[in-house]
């Protein structure tokens, strides 16, 4: 059975998910919009570092060390005490913080943050992704067979 | 006697700023955006990130900009930049199965689920220039409605039929070997080869897994599957204590298939050689799993006669940092190291002629 | 709950700099004191002067252990995963630092990892804090970094620690570095150097 704090944490997790793959164009002007931004102290960073990526020998095998990627990462507290984490891919600074100030906004009322933001950025990726899957699957090769050989 | 000269200070500066005019050149024409270079030389960004073991688009673009187009010198621009940055963990293995597909091919297997997809490949190109893409317009991609299919990787499809070598189980206790922070001690166990290879230079690794199809260490390689697109990075963040992902990156992978005769303890099987590689990079993909299965010779069995199965040989000389390194450095002043040399020779010389000499003389 | 996330370095990079000198200094001059130029807060029993050499010489590739009372101190195991991302473990042949409040909360020095004869510097580095830098039984020094001999003082060394140095200083080039630390400096005991008893 899953406990409360694990459906949060996957809730939570799934926001961050979306927050770090959207662009930095259109998650900068959804949080633009947004009336009421909280005060927030910044516990870290924001500050760039690497990630060293890893792959599967085999591709389901012992895992190695594939590089390194650049990524970015803050932690803040709002002023109603809840701490954000926001971690993305890249050297965007202020990205990682709006994540982190986001992070913190949605343990303290995640319906709104749900409806305004994620939801938003959600239905943008999966329309990107889905034009992409559609662009590739015109290059998909439709065999027939010419002639048969009975013999 | 060593004598310690200095010089040259004025003349360094003043060739740096002719190397900024060079690069820049004829200032009528516009320069380059990273942006342009990132859409439009985006194959050689990829190389750069790759070999430069940096992902990340924007500074391998910039590499390439200030290198003047010389991509040895932006990877090791990468290179160089990536030690002046913090490192705050490590990834959970990606996981190529779920990939977002945008190209997938197999020359063993033409029913997959999910399919054939060629992308956009060079492939069944006439290879011909065409002066029209200067300034021509370019039609948006045709679509058609993607099926909904998984795309499992084709080797884990030969695999449930007992035909192929297993991926193998992983002890979760093992370390995963680093080379940016241990020295290499041969021999090397598999993963650390994986990551030499996959920064590796390109034109070595291609050259090597050629000399394998040519007979130098006989394999009879077939393309199982190459892959490439999208997969996340996902990271354990400690100060959530759950991972998430931090984006995707593109990559491209390569399964080679290998007939492998069986030996005492493993019956005959296909085995395979692995290619992973940061961006779109195929050949480097191909090159890499090629490599990969012939330094993997005496985990099977098989006599090391050729260099592709050589690992010291393979590894010690696949990074183009380290060799444009120890090339270049013979560029450098070697006066003094020059001059006992002479001295050697002179010396040499004299006790040859002296030699010489005395033998004339009886 | 997020107790962990407050202190550290209020300029984590400056400051660690700072310490890294500091420690630096400590070990290429055994057995002097020198000051951190910033110390940061503690962190319940961890002091200030173990905090700063905790987040100046530890990342997520130092695995690190910390003596059973002070992994026993709230948000700890927090504080250390969210300022460094060093891994925590219980068995201190795996520690590549060791930090202890006190002598009593440490083990033997042979129970630390030593390094290997290839690798002498994959040791443990002991970080003990110790009441005093002075006051205490003298003990001459001497070994590189030293001219002829220096005479040190410390008040809360570990028991026998004359003997359990002599017995590290014979696996050379094995062995355990230890760091001192009290009143907002740090001193440095490298395995090459020979401890006796004053006279």
């Amino acid at each position: 059975m899953q406990t409360q704090s694990s459906i949060d944490s996957s809730a939570r997790k799934a926001a961050l998910d979306v927050l770090a793959a959207a662009p930095s164009r259109a998650l900068a002007e959804l949080w633009d919009r947004w009336a009421d931004k909280p005060v927030h102290k910044l516990v870290r960073g924001p500050e760039t570092g690497l990630v060293m990526v890893r792959g599967r020998a085999g591709g389901g095998g012992a895992p190695f060390n594939l590089g390194e990627a650049s990524v970015s990462r803050a932690s803040v507290r709002i002023v109603s005490g809840e701490v954000g984490h926001g971690y993305c891919l890249g050297r965007d600074l202020a990205k990682a913080e709006a994540i982190a100030v986001i992070d913190a906004l949605w343990q303290r009322d995640a319906a709104v943050v749900e409806a305004e933001i994620i939801e938003p950025l959600r239905a943008l990726a999966n329309g990107a992704d889905q034009q992409r899957r559609n662009e590739s699957a015109a290059t998909r090769v439709d065999f027939f067979t010419m002639v048969r050989g009975d013999n | 006697m060593y004598v310690a000269v200095k010089g040259g200070e004025a003349a360094i500066a003043n060739a740096h700023a002719l190397l900024a005019d060079r690069r820049r050149g004829d200032r009528s024409v516009p320069a380059l955006r990273l942006d342009q270079i990132m859409e439009q030389l985006g194959l050689a960004v990829d190389r750069a990130m790759g070999e430069g073991s940096l992902y990340d688009r924007e500074l391998a673009a910039l590499a390439l900009v200030q290198a003047r187009g010389d991509l040895i010198e932006a990877i090791f621009l990468v290179r160089a930049y990536r030690t002046t940055l913090p490192r705050f963990g490590y990834s959970l293995p990606i996981d190529t199965g779920a990939m977002l597909i945008e190209r997938r091919i197999s020359a063993t297997f033409k029913d997959l689920p999910g399919g054939q997809m060629l992308g956009p490949t060079f492939d069944y190109t006439h290879r011909l220039l065409d002066a029209a893409i200067v300034d021509g317009e370019v039609p948006a991609p045709v679509m058609r409605e993607a099926e909904e299919a998984q795309a499992p990787r084709v080797t884990d499809l030969l695999g449930r039929q007992g035909l192929m070598e297993p991926d193998g189980e992983t002890d979760p206790a093992r370390a995963v070997g680093d080379l940016t922070r241990e020295p290499l001690d041969f021999p090397l166990d598999r993963d650390l080869r994986l990551q030499a290879l996959a920064r590796g230079d390109e034109g070595f690794l291609l050259a090597l897994g050629y000399s394998t199809q040519r007979g130098y260490g006989r394999s009879h390689p077939f393309v199982g599957e190459i892959r490439i697109g999208e997969v996340a990075v996902e990271f354990d963040v400690p100060e959530l204590g759950f991972a998430v992902s931090l984006g995707r990156i593109r990559v491209t992978e390569c399964q080679m298939v290998n007939q492998f005769k069986g030996s005492a303890k493993v019956p005959p099987q296909f085995t395979r050689g692995y290619g992973l590689v940061f961006g779109q990079a195929e050949r480097k993909a191909m090159a890499m799993s090629l490599v990969d299965r012939a330094l993997r010779a005496k985990e099977f069995g098989e006599d090391v006669v050729a260099p592709a199965q050589d690992e010291e040989f393979v590894i010690s000389h696949s990074d183009n940092v380290q060799a444009t390194g120890f090339v270049e450095h013979l560029k450098l002043p070697h006066y003094v190291d020059f001059q006992a040399e002479l001295d050697l020779i002179r010396r040499m010389r004299a006790e040859h002629e002296a030699a010489a000499m005395q033998e004339a003389a009886e | 709950m997020d107790i962990g996330l407050d202190g550290g370095f209020s300029e984590p990079v400056r400051q660690a700099q700072s310490s890294f000198r500091a420690i630096m200094d400590a070990f290429a001059n055994p057995g002097t004191v020198q000051k951190f130029a910033h110390l940061a807060p503690a962190h319940g029993l961890l002091q200030g002067e173990l905090v700063s050499t905790l987040l100046t010489l530890s990342d997520q590739d130092t695995p690190i252990w910390l003596s059973g009372k002070l992994r026993q101190t709230p948000g700890m195991e927090d504080f250390v995963a969210f300022h460094t991302g060093a891994p925590l473990v219980s068995e201190t042949g795996h520690a590549v630092f060791a930090f202890a409040g006190a002598a009593d909360e440490l083990p033997d020095l042979d129970r630390f990892n030593p390094g290997t004869q290839e690798y002498p510097d994959r040791s443990t580095t002991i970080v003990l804090a110790v009441t005093a830098f002075a006051g205490g039984d003298e003990l001459v020094i001497r070994g590189p970094g030293i001219r002829d001999q220096r005479t040190i003082s410390p008040i809360g060394l570990p028991r026998n620690f004359v003997a359990q140095w002599a017995a590290n200083r014979a696996l050379f080039p094995r062995g355990v570095d230890l760091l001192l630390v009290a009143g907002g400096a740090v001193m440095g005991l490298p395995r090459s150097t020979r401890i006796a008893e004053g006279q």
